[in-house]
């Protein structure tokens, strides 16, 4: 489809989606900008302020976009390992060169501008593990296979671990979603959703308990399948062999990951998730009876949100997100300006604005002809959910505190870009739904 | 292939809507429901602050400012906001200070708090010290300029009556007055500030700030529609002459006693004076407590005021009030004579009179004039002894209810606190003295002022007015109005007029003609003013004092009361001076200077010598001293015990600690309790020279 007619080729654009990414933008905008107005701002129009500069970045987005938009749509596909591959040697470069910020060297610094390739490797990844996974050799059913997908998904997280940048290592689960879609058995789902559960219930009790509780539940779920076990003695063996692995997995692994591999603050944002004091086993000497910084963040953006009420303090009114009670508000913390500002009806209609955008790329998802593009808008759907769910989740306290960004909300260059991009690469697959693209 | 399983994007979908709804009710119980978060949002951008009003000020009669604010600065400075660039010389210049000081003042200041807190560095300072900075702030960011009123006396005098302002302690505000006040507020401790202190306090406003983390102040929260304005003082405007009152307090300079004077129609007070005294700037400004411990620890007892607290026999002024009651009662005219020789004998045992010239007690007139003390004596007997009377008992009754409407033996009620009733002796203060067996010999001398009979020098003046004005007085009080309003709720007491006991206006000419003959020719010919009919008594008061439990003679107090001129009086006085000898002497000369000053607006060239002459004289017995420094050497010895008692282990426990010692909570005189370690001096005469 190298030529475009532009009547028909409008009316296959999906304007829902479009629709959703700019009122998303435009509440990020507006966010940002009450965050830096004071009563002694002085013009709008002042390039040193946040505000100016993401619109700028919406600008360079919007030239982005429509470049996408008029390219041919056989390009994403052909360019997917080109661009992984740079992607990859964008991290390894970063890893050396990058400039440390607030402990974490995930900014490569070229002039004066600032990247952070490990958001940038969404996309690549994205599209690498689409074109994979759509390639006709590949049969997703072979277990090989999806190693090789995992492996894909999962390459660049580690090197971003290395740059110790957890939160948006983390990211790269989500394709998980992606790849459950496209056949990934349910008990790898299970096996995740178990571990976690195990975790959170090994951190929540103390250990004794635990154990006896899984032998208690062991011992119950022999005794009230005993005649199935008479039939099939193997059924018996694999719940004794599961209550042993929960066993080793809660008794020895979790305490190993958490005084050896995690670090001090990490195993601090776990337990301020759950809702707890970190035990002194864990605190490594570290816990003084002072408030640590991911409570404090947690405990003002609370108040933030919580003092908005039901209609919100009014536009340029948030008198906690303004006097910078909430830190990092620009970035991780952005809800909190939402919240504070337009209050319950403000905040829950950008949680629906945000479920909608979820639901509309995974509806565009099951449309498309092409095993390319159903991929890899699962792949965003999922990157999306994951950056909702944790960052919407850490702001009001029911998730942990790990600094990644509210998607085309929160301030920030290479994030915005990412979504933009990602966003309209999807609309312009969407628009040759009816192509099959290898 | 393509649709490997159709299923699972709908549970993905579900996973979706799932979170979505469980974010909402999240945040539907952190938002709309109450909970702690929303409590905490206030508490920590809010911050509520307390606009105090100026006080009010203190006028006096002619319109001039015997009680001020003046604005002095503390210098406070935030390290944060210095530059690098900041001229400390310039800076040091400026303020006249050591520039080595201050380096070593703000290092430890920033050690101290820190480098974003804002810190005071110089505290009270005067207006003209800050003049030349505050013209050139902008050159010092970082440096500001807080102003920080203070109470200035610009005529130096007045301590006893006005008072001071303090700090309010922890005990004053558990006290249900000052449940208004929060620590840190300031209030009247003595005087008029304390007794006008709801009107000179004003209301306090209160502004509602936003604060952003760092406690810096953003603006106003909710553009001040919580806020609430200070509304200034009320200023008080007062009868008293402050020239009167200037000119009354240098002569009583270095000698214990009292002056008042008072506006007979009025009650007003034209002049008060206790002394010694201090200059109530004193205690304002820095030094505030350092100065008080000194004023504290003075032997002669600065702080306090003779003029309402202490009670003096009155002597022989005392007597134009025992003949009011004897003609009154009817037990003598105003032509009644008595034939002193010298002494009243009819008891036995002689009471001295001064004059025995036949016929100085001839009449009623004559008797005043010469201070006749056989005469007195004689009255009064005749008064309690009266046949209307059952007896000696229902005789000194019946005085003591014409004392009562004197306004004696009980505080009158003027607007000061710490006012005394002094004191009349009762039926069974007697009953208690000659075990149930005395009659009117046993009292005699009440008649002349002397014994049991002791009034406050307020009292004295009062009973001038009382007869000033032929029969009635109102209570006497400082303010005549406050702010413009002389009718306010709080004057209301002031304005009833007393009539007392309904004394025939006749019987006060008697008396008042009596009055003037003390100065035309009885016992104070040197209180005469030209042109100008001035009634007085002079009154030369026998007394005691006790130490180590010896009573011993003391040099007379020379006491003095007048009123002038004779028709329609303007000014009424009285004026004791203790342990100086005769009336005529000392009180007698400052209480006619004090009217002249008053009715004729300046003294008259050839009495200048006497004004400084009563400036200069020191009238203050060695016997204040000696008593002063046993007291503080028992003080000290108890002390002393006490500590060895907590050293030895026998440590007194809470309770016994805060409960205070019952002596001083008896005598009333929490100012000794203070004096105990401090060693003697003669502060009031290093402040009155």
């Amino acid at each position: 489809m190298s030529t475009i007619n532009p009547k028909t080729y409008l009316k296959k654009i999906d304007g829902v989606l479009i629709l959703l990414y700019l009122l998303l933008v435009a509440i990020g905008f507006i966010s940002i900008y009450a965050v830096e107005h004071t009563s002694q701002s002085q013009g709008f129009f002042q390039m040193d302020r946040s505000y100016m500069r993401q619109l700028i970045f919406l600008c360079i987005g919007m030239l982005i976009s429509v470049v996408i938009l008029f390219t041919d749509s056989k390009t994403f596909p052909n360019l997917a390992f080109l661009s992984y591959g740079v992607g990859i040697f964008l991290l390894l470069i970063t890893l050396v060169l990058g400039r440390e910020v607030n402990g974490s060297s995930s900014f490569l610094v070229v002039g004066p501008i600032q990247i952070q390739p490990a958001e940038m490797v969404k996309f690549f990844t994205a599209l690498v593990l689409a074109k994979f996974l759509s390639s006709v050799e590949t049969n997703y059913l072979d277990k090989r296979n999806r190693y090789i997908a995992m492996g894909l998904a999962l390459f660049p997280a580690v090197i971003i671990l290395l740059q110790k940048e957890t939160g948006v290592a983390l990211v790269y689960f989500s394709f998980f979603l992606a790849m459950y879609r496209e056949g990934l058995p349910n008990w790898i789902l299970l096996l995740g959703f178990g571990l976690i559960f195990l975790t959170v219930a090994t951190l929540l009790m103390s250990q004794m308990v635990f154990a006896i509780l899984i032998a208690v539940v062991a011992l119950f779920v022999i005794f009230s399948n005993r005649k199935k076990i008479k039939k099939k003695k193997s059924y018996l063996f694999n719940t004794i062999g599961i209550a042993v692995v929960a066993l080793i997995f809660s008794q020895v692994l979790v305490p190993f990951t958490f005084t050896k591999v995690l670090k001090a603050y990490q195993v601090e944002r776990i337990y301020t998730m759950i809702g707890q004091e970190v035990p002194e086993v864990y605190s490594q000497g570290k816990d003084n009876g002072i408030e640590s910084a991911a409570e404090y963040n947690v405990r003002q953006s609370k108040i933030a949100i919580a003092s908005g009420g039901f209609l919100g303090k009014g536009f340029l009114n948030g008198e906690q997100t303004k006097n910078d009670w909430v830190p990092e508000q620009r970035t991780d913390f952005i809800f909190c300006s939402v919240a504070e500002q337009f209050g319950f009806l403000g905040s829950m209609i950008l949680v629906i604005l945000y479920m909608a955008l979820i639901l509309r790329i995974s509806f565009i998802a099951e449309r498309q002809r092409s095993k390319f593009s159903r991929v890899f808008a699962y792949g965003l759907a999922g990157i999306l959910f994951f950056h909702v769910l944790i960052n919407l989740g850490m702001t009001i306290g029911i998730a942990p505190v790990i600094g990644i960004p509210l998607p085309l909300v929160s301030y920030g260059g290479t994030s915005l870009l990412t979504f933009t991009i990602m966003i309209f690469v999807l609309i312009r697959l969407d628009a040759d739904r009816s192509m099959i693209l290898r | 292939m393509s649709d490997f399983n159709q299923r699972r994007s709908i549970v993905m979908q579900t996973l979706v809507m799932l979170v979505g709804v469980i974010i909402i009710l999240r945040l539907l119980f952190l938002q709309v429901f109450p909970n702690d978060f929303k409590i905490a949002s206030e508490n920590q951008a809010v911050k509520r602050k307390i606009v105090q009003p100026s006080r009010g000020l203190l006028i006096d009669r002619n319109n001039k400012t015997i009680l001020k604010n003046n604005m002095y600065y503390d210098i406070r400075f935030q390290p944060k906001k210095l530059k690098s660039n900041f001229d400390t010389v310039r800076f040091c210049r400026m303020l006249n200070i050591d520039q080595q000081h201050f380096d070593t003042l703000t290092y430890q200041k920033i050690m101290l708090n820190g480098w974003n807190r804002t810190i005071t560095l110089f505290k009270n300072l005067p207006p003209e010290g800050v003049a030349r900075l505050q013209e050139s702030m902008s050159d010092f960011p970082g440096i500001e300029l807080k102003e920080n009123p203070q109470r200035i006396y610009p005529y130096k005098v007045g301590a006893p009556f006005i008072g001071y302002i303090n700090e309010v302690s922890k005990e004053m505000l558990e006290r249900e007055k000052y449940k208004d006040y929060r620590r840190g507020d300031v209030a009247g401790i003595t005087g008029l500030e304390n007794y006008y202190e709801k009107e000179l306090r004003g209301i306090p406003g209160v502004q509602f700030l936003l604060q952003d983390v760092r406690q810096r102040v953003v603006g106003s929260y909710k553009n001040g529609a919580n806020d609430s304005l200070a509304t200034a003082g009320k200023n008080l405007k007062l009868y008293l002459d402050i020239e009167l009152q200037k000119l009354t307090e240098g002569m009583m300079a270095n000698k214990l006693g009292s002056a008042i004077a008072i506006e007979p129609e009025t009650g007003g007070i034209l002049a008060f004076v206790s002394s010694p005294t201090y200059d109530p700037n004193l205690l304002t400004g820095n030094d505030k407590s350092a100065n008080f411990k000194k004023i504290l620890a003075d032997a002669t007892k600065l702080t306090f005021n003779r003029g309402v607290s202490a009670k003096y026999p009155p002597g022989s002024t005392f007597k134009p009030v025992t003949a009011l009651v004897g003609l009154d009662m009817g037990v003598i005219s105003s032509s009644y004579g008595y034939p002193c020789g010298g002494g009243y004998y009819a008891c036995g045992k002689k009471i001295g009179c001064t004059h025995y010239g036949g016929g100085h007690a001839a009449n009623l007139t004559r008797a005043i004039a010469n201070s006749c003390n056989a005469y007195f004596c004689h009255v009064f007997r005749l008064c309690v002894d009266s046949p209307n009377n059952k007896n000696v008992r229902v005789g000194l009754k019946r005085w003591r209810n014409y004392m009562s409407d004197f306004g004696l033996g009980h505080p009158i009620g003027i607007d000061i606190p710490a006012e005394r009733g002094g004191n009349i002796p009762t039926v069974d203060y007697f009953d208690r003295m000659y075990a149930s067996n005395w009659n009117s010999c046993n009292m005699s001398i009440l008649g002349m002022g002397q014994g049991e009979l002791e009034l406050t020098p307020l009292q004295m003046a009062n009973s001038m007015c009382i007869i000033a004005n032929r029969g009635f007085y109102r209570v006497p009080h400082f303010v005549k109005a406050i702010g413009n309003d002389s009718t306010h709720k709080k004057l209301q007491p002031f304005l009833e007029k007393k009539v007392v006991a309904k004394i025939n206006p006749n019987d006060f000419e008697a008396v008042i003609s009596g009055m003037r003959g003390v100065i035309e020719y009885g016992t104070a010919r040197g209180a005469r003013i030209r042109g100008i009919e001035v009634c007085g008594k002079t009154g030369t008061v026998e007394n005691y004092t006790r130490l180590n439990g010896k009573k011993i003679k003391q040099k007379n107090h020379s006491v003095f009361v007048a009123f002038a001129p004779k028709d329609n009086p303007k000014i009424a006085v009285a004026v004791i001076v203790e342990n100086s000898g005769y009336g005529s002497q000392w009180a007698g000369p400052i209480a006619s200077l004090m009217m002249e000053r008053y009715l004729n607006d300046t003294i008259k060239g050839g009495r200048r010598y006497l004004v400084n002459r009563m400036k200069r004289a020191r009238i203050i017995p060695r016997i204040t001293y000696i008593k002063d420094s046993i007291e503080k050497n028992a003080r000290r010895i108890k002390y002393q015990k006490w500590l060895d008692s907590v050293k030895s282990g026998k440590k007194p426990t809470v309770e016994e600690q805060r409960k205070p010692n019952p002596d001083a909570k008896n005598k009333k005189s929490w100012w000794k309790v203070w004096a105990v370690v401090e060693p003697k001096n003669k502060l009031s005469e290093y402040y009155k020279s």
